[in-house]
């Protein structure tokens, strides 16, 4: 992994047209703007990984019987 | 065309019920080739992958238990499925849902939505933006929430 050390204020460039720049820096929390074309996906990556977690647990889903929602509501 | 399937084991297909997502599921993003069935118990579907019997997902039209449900992406993401954000004819939703062993507890992934273009048989899961979904709303508990409020 590249590493770059920057300041307050200071920005990183990827590629012709994505910019990241420190924007704020509070204690262990740093604020980081982007900006990047509307084409190019920015997601926290909690995101990406809690999707992906609950897909992985939708494929082991227990399916021996579907469950039909008209009789669980019934019941 | 012939399919060994999680649920059903061997079954014909038509072509039109293979649905490419060029990007995968998130998670099995290798896997890109699905068929779309019907499960044995509406309102739920599966989402059986061509090549690899073992691998469905339960599916659900959202708007079943939530009827204010949303696709909330940026309108250019419909493009790659080469969709127009206002065809609504062309354009299938689906949460996918996850059943664990107390079947009760039953979830959908709103903030992950599959979303299908019928005409192109293409599909995509995407990452809503509207922070009100989430990887697990409780099915069975939104349906009588739903109905407790008379709406």
């Amino acid at each position: 992994m590249l590493i770059l050390s920057r300041k307050l204020n200071e920005s990183i460039i990827i590629g012709d047209d994505i910019e990241l720049s420190v924007v704020d820096i509070k204690g262990d929390q740093v604020k980081i703007g982007i900006n990047a074309p509307k084409t190019v996906k920015v997601f926290r990556k909690e995101v990406y990984d809690a999707i992906q977690e609950e897909n992985r647990a939708a494929a082991r889903s227990s399916i021996d019987t579907i469950p039909s929602l008209d009789d669980m509501l019934k019941k | 065309m012939e399919l060994d399937t999680k649920p059903f084991g061997k079954m014909d297909i038509n072509e039109r019920q293979r649905i490419s997502f060029p990007r995968g599921i998130l998670g099995f993003e290798h896997i890109r080739e699905y068929a779309l069935l019907n499960a044995s118990q509406w309102p739920f579907y599966w989402l059986q992958a061509i090549e690899v019997p073992d691998l469905a997902f339960i599916l659900i039209d959202p708007k079943i238990f939530r009827a204010d449900y949303t696709v909330d992406v940026d309108d250019n993401d419909f493009s790659e499925i080469f969709l127009n954000p206002g065809d609504t004819e062309n354009m299938l939703v689906f949460a996918i849902v996850t059943i664990p062993e107390d079947q009760k507890k039953m979830s959908a992934n709103l903030q992950g939505p599959v979303v299908i273009n019928r005409e192109k048989k293409i599909g995509k899961q995407f990452i809503s933006i509207n922070p009100l979904w989430k990887t697990r709303h409780y099915i069975l508990e939104e349906l009588s929430e739903k109905g407790g409020k008379g709406c």
